[in-house]
């Protein structure tokens, strides 16, 4: 395996030094490295950051390799930054099996860019009535630890309460889609001042404050670990917060749309349309008073982590009228630069921290080894350099993501990935992928 | 004027002055034994109907060809669209074949925006699901002051579905635009959570609000919306909300009663109202054409006058 010294990088934004990347791990760090036969990268003014580590993926394959598949999303993920991405288990067949799980998993090994570690579903078919066989997903070769109906809500307070309990015997963890049924029925973006204008049907933050007000209540009470989905409202910060007082397992995800992006753009959005679908997602965009609250919670820790809900869609489910189309928008490709935008940019968080939201504690969120590491001596060589003084429109054809509905086309925002390290190899040099 | 009059929020005050202005001049014209004028001839509209609307069809339909437009009416039943052609495709077709405006109605909130993304013409939103429905807003606007006067301080009562309404949503939007002081009521559950922001009063009290209104519009309810617990009964509501004939002597003399049809008799409102002698609901449907002549003719007819010189 090659050998890789890495010249003047700035690990978490400190002062340069080189890393010497031997074997796949990191052999060494410090000022002045030389290393005989190495391929030298110069990373004078980049950010050195482990490998981010994605909690909320959806890589489409099997069923809708139309948008996406195991290959394009892991490229996407690398030129994004990422050497691990969860897989969600809303695909076709759902991954509520040994072999579907099996199958995603060795599909992520073969193809090289980036570790994948398939998410299963909690109950059969995502359809909320029966448990799925979690222990053989565990169990299986892809080592399930996170389990989620994503797309769809546990919204059965007995099911959610065994599956809480269940997964325990194998250190797993629910990642609850948090969203009452009943109240958002046929629901299209955020309830609020916009969607009463726009007559489309609302979304209430209290359809998602009130499932995770009883999952911390059953986490609590079975004393199991309870992972929150994509918290978009300022009063899921708080109930989080309250949980976390509580000294409950709880932890929480916020995607980098929901730290950027306003229930404003389905009015109009920044290229000036109204009702144009690629601002359609679910949970839906919020209000800035719930932009500004998760910004908070990420800052001050009450939000764990940042994980992308990356959603390809096909053009066609976006060409439509809003009602028709559907929920979703990618974000691998663009994470690492919103966060910038919305968290450093804004010195709401240093880059120490960046690392910690979106390597370290996702990759102990998943339970995953070897991820999310410090860079130091011994650590696996997952690394990412990051140039944050570049600046650019997002130019969705540039994506290696097969689907196009990213909400940032068009948009400055700042920083690139220069390079991405997966256990030594490169998978991504120069903003390219390898 | 903006380009396509898609929402009532278009319009500024002089915009739908000039609207309802220009409709007073065409609507002599309509009263004449030769109702048609040249002012848009040569040009192509199309009235793009995907829900089921006879009555804002027709009238649409009327008003382009006394304007002397080329009308195609494009109704989704039977057509592409009902085998599954999306609105980008239909859009695409109709930019082909040179339309210069389109009618649309639609059942997707935003579906009028979608399409002005995707066509040259000028846009015209006839109703696109809960959101909007402007040129109602109009029609209703310039009856209001064919009876009132100007409307700058006059009390106009809303009454019903305010949440589901487009006629609502349009209509706060115009009469705030003129100076109108708009007072909804409604149940709660029919209101939407952000009531308090727009433009307008709200009141739960329909009694009360009565005496001090200078016209009053009733909304339709559908009978399924009981299902969805946003009232008990039909009966209930109607009790409540409905302008029953007792409701009706409690109105001033000069208030008008008006009713964006279709009409459920004996729900929001009685029938001896909806025929007496103050209501305004036939007089609405005439005065459709007279404001959407004027809508096609201000943003599709350019700088030619709309009465030519030879008349």
């Amino acid at each position: 395996m090659s050998t890789f010294l890495i010249k003047n990088a700035r690990i978490l934004g400190g002062e340069p030094r080189d890393i010497l990347v031997r074997d796949g791990r990191i052999a060494e760090v410090g000022t002045g490295l030389a290393a005989e036969g190495a391929q030298t990268v110069e990373a004078a003014g980049l950010i050195a950051l482990p490998g981010l580590v994605d909690l909320h993926t959806h890589l489409r394959e099997p069923g809708r390799e139309d948008n996406e598949t195991v290959l394009t999303g892991t490229q996407a993920a690398a030129k994004g930054g990422f050497t691990a991405v969860h897989a969600m288990a809303n695909t076709d067949p759902v991954a509520d099996t040994a072999g579907v799980v099996e199958q995603v998993w060795r599909l992520g090994r073969e193809h090289g860019y980036c570790d994948v570690h398939p998410v299963g579903a909690v109950t059969e078919g995502i359809a909320g009535k029966r448990l799925a066989e979690l222990g053989a997903m565990a169990d299986s070769a892809a080592n399930v630890r996170v389990f989620s109906d994503d797309g769809h809500c546990v919204s059965d307070a007995v099911i959610m309460r065994r599956a809480l309990e269940y997964v325990k015997a194998f250190d797993g963890v629910v990642a609850q889609h948090a969203q009452e049924p009943r109240l958002t029925e046929g629901a299209q973006m955020n309830e609020g001042e916009v969607s009463d204008r726009l007559g489309l049907r609302g979304w209430p933050a209290v359809a998602e404050e009130a499932i995770i007000a009883r999952d911390c209540l059953l986490a609590g009470h079975v004393g199991s670990r309870l992972h929150v989905c994509h918290v978009s409202t300022a009063g899921s910060v708080e109930l989080i917060r309250w949980a976390k007082g509580k000294g409950w397992n709880v932890t929480a995800e916020v995607t980098p749309h929901h730290l950027f992006l306003t229930d404003a753009c389905c009015e109009r959005s920044p290229a000036g349309r109204s009702y144009d679908p690629l601002y359609k997602v679910n949970p839906p965009l919020r209000t800035r008073a719930d932009v500004d609250a998760v910004r908070a919670g990420l800052a001050d820790g009450t939000i764990d982590c940042v994980a992308t809900d990356h959603a390809p869609h096909a053009v066609e489910d976006k060409e439509t009228e809003w009602a028709d189309a559907a929920m979703g928008m990618i974000g691998l490709e663009t994470a690492l630069p919103v966060v910038q935008a919305a968290m450093v940019d804004t010195g709401l968080l240093d880059w120490a921290q960046v690392a910690d939201r979106m390597s370290a504690r996702p990759a102990e969120i998943g339970r995953l080894e070897g991820q999310g590491r410090p860079l130091e001596p011994g650590s696996p060589a997952n690394i990412t350099l990051y140039d944050p003084e570049y600046r650019a429109q997002v130019d969705a054809s540039s994506f290696a993501s097969k689907s196009r509905n990213t909400p940032y086309a068009g948009l400055e925002l700042p920083g690139r990935v220069v390079a991405t390290f997966l256990r030594g190899r490169p998978t991504v040099l120069e903003g390219k992928l390898v | 004027m903006k380009r396509h009059l898609i929402s009532a929020a278009d319009l500024s005050r002089d915009d739908a002055l000039l609207v309802l202005d220009t409709a007073e001049e065409l609507a002599r014209v309509s009263s004449r034994s030769v109702k048609k004028l040249p002012t848009l001839r040569g040009r192509t509209v199309v009235n793009l109907f995907f829900e089921d609307s006879t009555r804002t069809r027709i009238s649409f339909e009327a008003a382009a060809k006394r304007l002397s437009a080329d009308v195609i009416n494009f109704s989704a039943k039977g057509s592409s669209v009902s085998k599954g052609e999306s609105l980008k495709d239909t859009a695409l077709t109709l930019e082909a074949m040179g339309a210069d405006g389109v009618v649309i109605r639609h059942g997707a909130s935003g579906a009028p925006y979608r399409l002005a993304d995707w066509v040259n013409g000028n846009v015209v939103n006839a109703g696109d699901g809960t959101h909007e429905h402007p040129t109602q807003a109009l029609l209703d606007a310039f009856t209001m002051r064919r009876h009132l006067g100007d409307l700058d301080g006059r009390r106009i009562t809303i009454v019903g579905d305010v949440l589901h309404s487009r006629v609502a949503r349009s209509n706060v939007l115009l009469l705030s635009t003129l100076g109108a002081q708009v007072t909804l009521v409604a149940p709660p559950t029919l209101l939407p959570v952000s009531v308090g922001t727009w433009p307008c009063e709200v009141s739960y009290d329909l009694d009360g609000t009565l005496p001090k209104s200078d016209a009053v519009m009733m909304l339709r309810v559908q009978r399924e919306r009981m299902n969805a617990a946003y009232f008990p009964t039909v009966r209930e509501y109607s009790r409540r909300y409905g302008l029953s004939a007792d409701r009706y002597a409690h109105l001033p003399e000069h208030a008008i009663v008006m009713h964006p049809g279709p009409m459920n008799r004996g729900v929001e409102i009685a029938a001896e109202v909806a025929d007496s002698t103050r209501s305004t609901i036939v007089e609405q449907v005439g005065n459709g054409v007279s404001v959407r002549m004027a809508v096609l003719y201000l943003l599709l007819g350019g700088s030619e006058p709309a009465i030519g010189a030879g008349e």
